[in-house]
């Protein structure tokens, strides 16, 4: 498929496709009750018209805004598409946000119909509507229908109940939908997207079909999607890079659709569906990585030596492939080896067996993480954009990857640097503008250029080299220019690291950072080391593992200039949490809550003392408050000696 | 265009075993007295659990709660008294046999769990189906024709239960390696794999942390309120008693000393004296 294939919707590629594969194909699939439920293109067809009918019959109408709350589900897309269908758009809102969250994207869009998933979503709705906040909403439809028999809330209508309307609506006015969809046109807004809003509250980005197509049929020019490519859709389905590949992609390609059962489940059942590609931010190959790294140290030795020696011969495997070059005889053998050995079954291990690419974006992933993927053999790429250019823009090509930068801009996408190292992109990809905020859109779009805030450049081949977003990129002392993400991904490349936040630069004399440690990975150690421990707070605080963590620092240290190590670093006493508005709800850190929350403890890291007091507050639902002193400790890590470089990292 | 009914995300199953109406008597316990030797383990113990109720049995420690419980799961018989159970008919339960009695659908979780450790979770689930499967030795061995198409139909009221517990994850697990919590949740789900009319709970918390302790009582909840099914239980957290519980009996030395709603039990002298009193001097 080319960039310049026709422009369409989604409504009727969607009718294309279940005329071409009818009930033959799988185009959705959830895991229920422990068997993979299918739904064939047919079907989903059917479902779409039948609860767009339904939808209509509660007033929707063209340029009309759905929001879907829930977890991904066959009944999400459904939602999606009828509202697409009826010349209407979806607003996607994240699972675990809190109410506050969700009102301020109702609001806004003025949304009168919402699709809930279950009990916990609707309680939300009517923790707002009790508040008076649920001003627009005139319809709550929800899918899962346990608990709620008991509810007695003129809002609420069961999505089944809702489809089955649809569907006497369609006896009853034939033909009447499909000029509806016939009526659509490719530059109507498909998606309402929110911005992940790392410096304030959610901007929502308009994205039309015209868009989003565009990208999927752009990105698919340079690396080709077939319709037997399994997909398995685990991560929000509100996330632009969730709606990139299950919808923009997936409706071009015709792949299958797989929806896990549980969260918990996520990893069993993409093994089981082996996915041929995978996108995922980089929280998630951390997390894996992590899992690796936990799994070797409880391993045996000869695991652990066989892993060792299998992942330093796919990493000489993996740079010479990368650079281009062909692998010699000697290398090639040993490869061969080394794959059946070890590097095989730890991909089987990840449910990676099968992936043919795999991408990261929305945040940059650390060099190191990178490295290990490929040392594996999974072809691990970056890509770079934004919710604003509909997710990706730039990307890496199958023969040029290097693990700091990001690629080539997809055909078709200009990609140029602007005043003060600014990243700005072009393409027709490029959103239409911000819904119902005209200042922030000519501050982002200005003479046909989306201007990213993202300060970076281009190297001698051309490939784009991101820096970190330009307000947050700092200058040290000596003049020289660092991103604090960079130290940051250092730093968790540790597993025991789960959150790292560096400061410095300015007025600051060097560099410190505040990390949380990952409770499940420290815990474990924990218990090995014998070490007694009742809370996050109490375990963080341990000298062990502040010597832990030493460690760690002291290994990221050591790749790092003189100017840019870290000097100061305490061991927070919470995890960062995106209830709390310390992190966005795709996990990326508020620098600025984060500074004034904090204040103190930045204060004392650049202070003299080896402690600081704050006071936690915590406040109830019923107004109430309670607060309590906690200590902390700042550990230096002059004098920390670098231990061992082993992948398993510190052992105890 | 044919409404499909696979549409829905609604159980198809109905847990409850009991077809009595809310609030009947569900189970009967009258003038029980239950002797070991020179011991006096029970006596003349009374109680009515109403269908649809959560039902908890309150004592210090000795006060005879769980004599009372392998009463009415036909472990221990009793010397004197009757219990009665309306499921159908009116079954007395002091001359049955556990089976019998499981089969007339009084499912039960123990103190100390007594689950297959060795088994997976689903094994220990289907365990549950065990007294309604109705095929031979030789069709199960085939797994052939009624007894393939027995398995398949029980493993989908199974799989219900699994995701009414939230058990996704943990379907092929060895049940011994699961940690305390979720052990004790797969007991309670083997229990509702029953279908029971009468869900009994031996300290259903005990041993567990708050987090743990609240999970399950949400789980207790849900089993009641959403699935509708009548629950006895005996638990030593007064704060989980007063919340969840509609009904409370409180024993003292084999006798019951006091019954009612949650909120008269607790101000009841004679309960404080035996019971919270004596917590509170500890």
């Amino acid at each position: 498929m080319s960039p310049a294939s026709e422009p369409t919707t989604f409504p009727k590629l969607l009718a294309g496709l279940a005329e071409r594969y009818g009930d033959r194909r799988v185009a959705l699939q959830e895991k229920r009750f422990g068997i993979w439920q299918p739904i064939t293109w047919g079907a989903y067809h059917r479902r779409v018209r039948q609860f767009a009918h339904g939808l209509a019959s509660l007033g929707f109408e063209r340029d009309a805004t759905l929001a879907i709350l829930g977890d991904n589900r066959p009944e999400w897309v459904i939602a999606e598409l009828a509202a697409q269908s009826l010349g209407g758009r979806s607003v996607g809102l994240y699972p675990d946000g809190v109410v506050d969250e969700i009102h301020h994207v109702l609001d806004h869009a003025g949304v009168r119909i919402v699709v809930c998933e279950d009990q916990e979503q609707v309680d939300k709705l009517i923790a707002l509507r009790a508040g008076g906040r649920l001003a627009t909403v005139e319809h709550i439809v929800s899918y899962d229908p346990r608990g709620l028999a008991s509810y007695a809330v003129d809002l609420l209508v069961a999505f089944d109940e809702l489809e089955r309307r649809g569907a006497e609506l369609e006896v009853e006015r034939p033909g009447w939908l499909d000029a509806e969809v016939a009526a659509g046109r490719a530059s109507d807004t498909a998606i309402l997207c929110t911005t992940s809003g790392t410096t304030g509250k959610p901007k929502l980005a308009m994205l039309s079909h015209e868009n989003l197509l565009w990208m999927g049929s752009s990105l698919m020019s340079v690396d080709p999607i077939g319709r037997d490519d399994e997909y398995v859709s685990f991560l929000p389905l509100a996330w632009i890079g969730e709606q990139m590949v299950s919808i923009a992609c997936g409706l071009q390609a015709g792949f299958t659709l797989s929806f896990p059962e549980d969260a918990a489940t996520v990893r069993a059942d993409m093994r089981e569906v082996g996915p041929r590609v995978m996108f995922s931010p980089p929280r998630i190959w951390e997390s894996l990585l992590s899992m690796v790294q936990v799994r070797l140290s409880d391993a045996g030795w000869l695991k652990r030596k066989t892993f060792a020696a299998g992942q330093a011969i796919g990493a000489r495997a993996a740079d010479r492939r990368l650079s281009g070059r062909r692998l010699g005889p000697g290398l090639a053998v040993a490869h061969a080896v080394a794959e059946l050995v070890a590097l095989r079954p730890v991909r089987n291990q990840l449910g990676l067996t099968r992936v043919r690419r795999a991408y990261t974006g929305g945040a940059p992933l650390g060099p190191d993480v990178f490295r290990f993927f490929h040392s594996i053999g999974v072809n691990l790429k970056q890509i770079y954009g934004q919710t604003e250019i509909c997710g990706i823009a730039v990307i890496h090509s199958d023969d040029a990857i290097r693990f700091n930068t990001v690629g080539f801009g997809i055909p078709g996408t200009d990609v140029k640097i602007g005043d003060h190292g600014e990243i700005l992109l072009r393409s027709p990809a490029v959103f239409g503008g911000y819904y119902r905020n005209d200042e922030a859109t000519a501050e982002a779009l200005r003479d046909g250029w989306l201007h990213t805030g993202d300060a970076g450049y281009l190297d001698e081949d051309g490939q784009l080299v991101v820096i970190d977003r330009a307000k947050d990129v700092m200058e040290a002392a000596d003049g020289t220019v660092f991103s604090p993400a960079f130290i940051e991904n250092k730093l968790k490349f540790s597993p025991y690291v789960e959150e790292a936040v560096v400061f410095g630069g300015g007025e600051r004399p060097h560099v410190a950072a505040m990390v949380s440690i990952d409770m499940e990975t420290v815990g474990t150690w924990a218990e090995r080391k014998k070490l007694n421990y009742t809370t996050y707070t109490d375990l963080a605080q341990k000298p062990e593992v502040y010597a832990l963590v030493a460690e760690a620092v002291a290994r990221a240290n050591d790749d790092l200039p003189e100017t840019m190590r870290v000097q100061r670093f305490v061991l927070l006493h919470k995890q960062l949490d995106a209830d709390d508005e310390e992190l966005t709800r795709t996990r990326k850190v508020r620098r600025g809550t984060i500074s004034t929350r904090y204040g103190e403890i930045i204060r004392a890291l650049y202070g003299e003392d080896e402690t600081v007091t704050i006071s936690s507050v915590v406040a109830y639902q019923d107004g109430s408050t309670t607060s309590r002193e906690i200590s902390l400790r700042i550990a230096s890590t002059n004098g920390v000696d670098t231990p061992s470089r082993e992948l398993t990292g510190a052992r105890g | 265009m044919v409404f499909s009914p696979e549409l829905t995300r609604a159980y198809r199953h109905n847990l409850n075993g009991s077809s009595l109406e809310r609030g009947a008597t569900q189970l009967e316990v009258k003038d029980v007295s239950l002797r070991f030797g020179g011991v006096q383990a029970l006596e003349d113990v009374s109680l009515a659990v109403r269908q649809g109720g959560i039902h908890a049995v309150i004592g210090p420690n000795g006060a005879g709660k769980t004599s009372l419980l392998n009463c009415i799961s036909g472990l221990y018989r009793p010397q004197r008294g009757s219990i009665a159970l309306q499921n159908g008919k009116r079954h007395e339960l002091t001359k049955a046999r556990p089976s019998r009695i499981a089969k007339w659908g009084v499912a039960r979780s123990f103190q100390n769990i007594e689950l297959f450790k060795h088994m997976t979770v689903l094994d220990n689930l289907m365990l549950g189906r065990h007294t309604h499967m109705r095929h031979n030795v030789l069709t199960a061995l085939l797994y052939w024709g009624p007894a393939e198409r027995q398995e398949i139909r029980e493993r989908e009221l199974v799989e219900e239960v699994v995701d009414f517990l939230e058990l996704q994850a943990f379907r092929k697990q060895e049940v011994g390696r699961l940690s305390y919590g979720f052990q004790k949740r797969v007991e309670l789900g083997r229990a509702l794999c029953i279908q029971p009319a009468v869900l009994v709970l031996d300290e259903p918390m005990a041993g567990m942390n708050t987090e743990e302790k609240e999970d399950m009582a949400r789980f207790i909840l849900d089993v009641n309120e959403l699935a509708g099914v009548t629950v006895v239980l005996i638990e030593h957290d007064m704060g989980v008693v007063m919340d969840i519980s509609d009904r409370v009996t409180v024993l003292d030395f084999g006798r019951v000393i006091a019954d009612g709603e949650p909120a008269q039990v607790s101000s009841d002298p004679a309960v404080i004296e035996a019971y919270l009193g004596e917590q509170r001097a500890a």
